[in-house]
């Protein structure tokens, strides 16, 4: 019957225009929630990169000796704190993420043993159902981060470590790179590497300890750790947004193309009924003055 | 090799850049008592305890609150890196002084349930707004 096809194709226009408003309305608050995300990975970067650079300066200086936190040891014990987002809906962000920590995984785990730490529910929901041990799960924290987190994490990290249950803790996240772009990076967290000396600092003194050395790094090194996961959280919150925002203004296009294309449908469905009205009127008022004739 | 003649220093807090610029001279609240670097000055790594950071510029004096942090010190460069930092302007006077009354009336009240270690956290920072705020009012 053509009234129920034009009934359906009504309905389905009617469905994906709804389906247009919420990806339409989750693009802007992807926007919104990016911008402020962007702001604080601004404003947290002059920090987290210092802090690096002072720590390489450490590292490279003084006797690895001085502290666990610098001491690079066989690595048989291997962890990789994944963060992932915790919602969906924000295109391969989270596929990407967990590929890359998988590989990352079967290229360490031939002869190391493997554990994880999640951060973010898409990640943690992947890899329960993978055959590596979870050591912790922190889900619904990606949508408040907070510098309380990281330190939270960070001391659990730094605990395991310092009882020696780790020989080196590896960080994957997604890294902002633009609100278009996003970079997975898979970085060694611990132990605390040497810098990489391009430029051999001229004299590899020893610095002047205003305190012992270990109590510095008993205050410092942990900060640093903190530092960085705190770091590595709120480029994952703003590359996420990005790829939400991006995800979801093509899903608003292609929602797009295909209300004309239905709209299209419905037209023709239209006018094929009206058509098909118009004959029967036509012919049935032939067929009256034929019968009348 | 020559000495270098001034000095880059860096303050950064974890959520932004601080401070950035040339100096002639630093003085710091380590945690070990104030200490002051000149351009040239051996590497040193230190604490910071609540207090205030000052440095020159040319005959100018400037001010800031600190509270917590390290210090990197190379000849050419220092690095500040604090867990908080305050400017003149950004230092009530009147709820510094405030802090520091009440601060001074837990401390006396010798009640067992008294956090002294907050109490005295609370006093020394008040003091060091303080006393940033009455030296850049000298200047």
């Amino acid at each position: 019957m053509p009234g129920a096809n034009l009934r359906d194709a009504r309905r389905r226009v009617r469905s994906v225009k709804n389906i247009q408003q919420i990806t339409r309305a989750m693009k802007f608050v992807a926007a919104s929630k990016l911008r402020r995300a962007q702001d604080r990975i601004f404003s947290a970067r002059p920090y987290a990169s210092r802090m690096l650079a002072v720590l390489n300066s450490v590292a490279t200086r003084v006797d690895p000796a001085h502290h666990p936190l610098l001491v690079e040891r066989d690595t048989d014990k291997i962890m990789l704190l994944v963060i992932t987002a915790d919602r969906g809906l924000c295109g391969a962000f989270n596929a990407n993420i967990v590929r890359a920590a998988a590989k990352h995984i079967e290229d360490e785990s031939t002869n190391k043993t493997i554990s994880l730490t999640l951060v973010g529910r898409k990640g943690a929901e992947w890899f329960r159902r993978r055959p590596w041990p979870i050591r912790h799960e922190y889900v619904n924290i990606m949508s408040k981060v907070d510098f309380k987190y990281a330190q939270e994490i960070a001391r659990s990290i730094i605990d395991y470590y310092a009882a020696s249950e780790l020989d080196a803790v590896h960080l994957a996240y997604n890294e902002f790179k633009s609100v278009i772009q996003q970079r997975v990076v898979v970085e060694p967290l611990l132990p605390i590497r040497r810098l990489e000396t391009e430029q051999q600092p001229p004299v590899l003194l020893d610095y002047i300890y205003e305190q012992p050395p270990p109590i510095i790094f008993d205050h410092l090194l942990p900060r640093h750790v903190e530092t960085q996961v705190f770091r590595a959280m709120l480029e994952s919150e703003a590359a996420e947004h990005g790829a939400r925002m991006t995800a979801m203004d093509s899903a608003t296009r292609n929602a797009k193309e295909m209300i004309e294309k239905l709209t299209l449908h419905m037209n023709r469905i239209r006018q094929a009924s009206i058509t098909t009205e118009i004959i029967e009127i036509v012919s049935g008022a032939d067929a009256l003055k034929v019968a009348r004739g | 090799m020559s000495l270098p003649e001034r000095i880059e220093l860096e303050i950064v807090t974890p959520d932004r850049l601080f401070f950035s610029g040339e100096v002639d001279e630093v003085t710091l609240p380590g945690a070990q008592g104030y200490f002051g670097i000149l351009p040239g000055h051996a590497a040193l790594l230190s604490e910071l305890d609540i207090g205030v950071i000052s440095y020159r510029r040319g005959t100018d004096e400037f001010h800031l609150f600190c509270s917590w942090g390290f210090v990197e010190v190379l000849p050419d460069r220092v690095s500040v890196l604090a867990e908080a930092a305050e400017s003149p302007d950004q230092i009530d006077v009147e709820q510094a002084k405030a802090d520091k009354e009440r601060a001074e009336q837990v401390l006396r009240s010798r009640e067992a349930e008294t956090d002294y270690t907050k109490a005295t956290v609370t006093l020394r920072e008040a003091v060091a707004r303080l006393d940033v705020a009455e030296r850049t009012a000298k200047v």
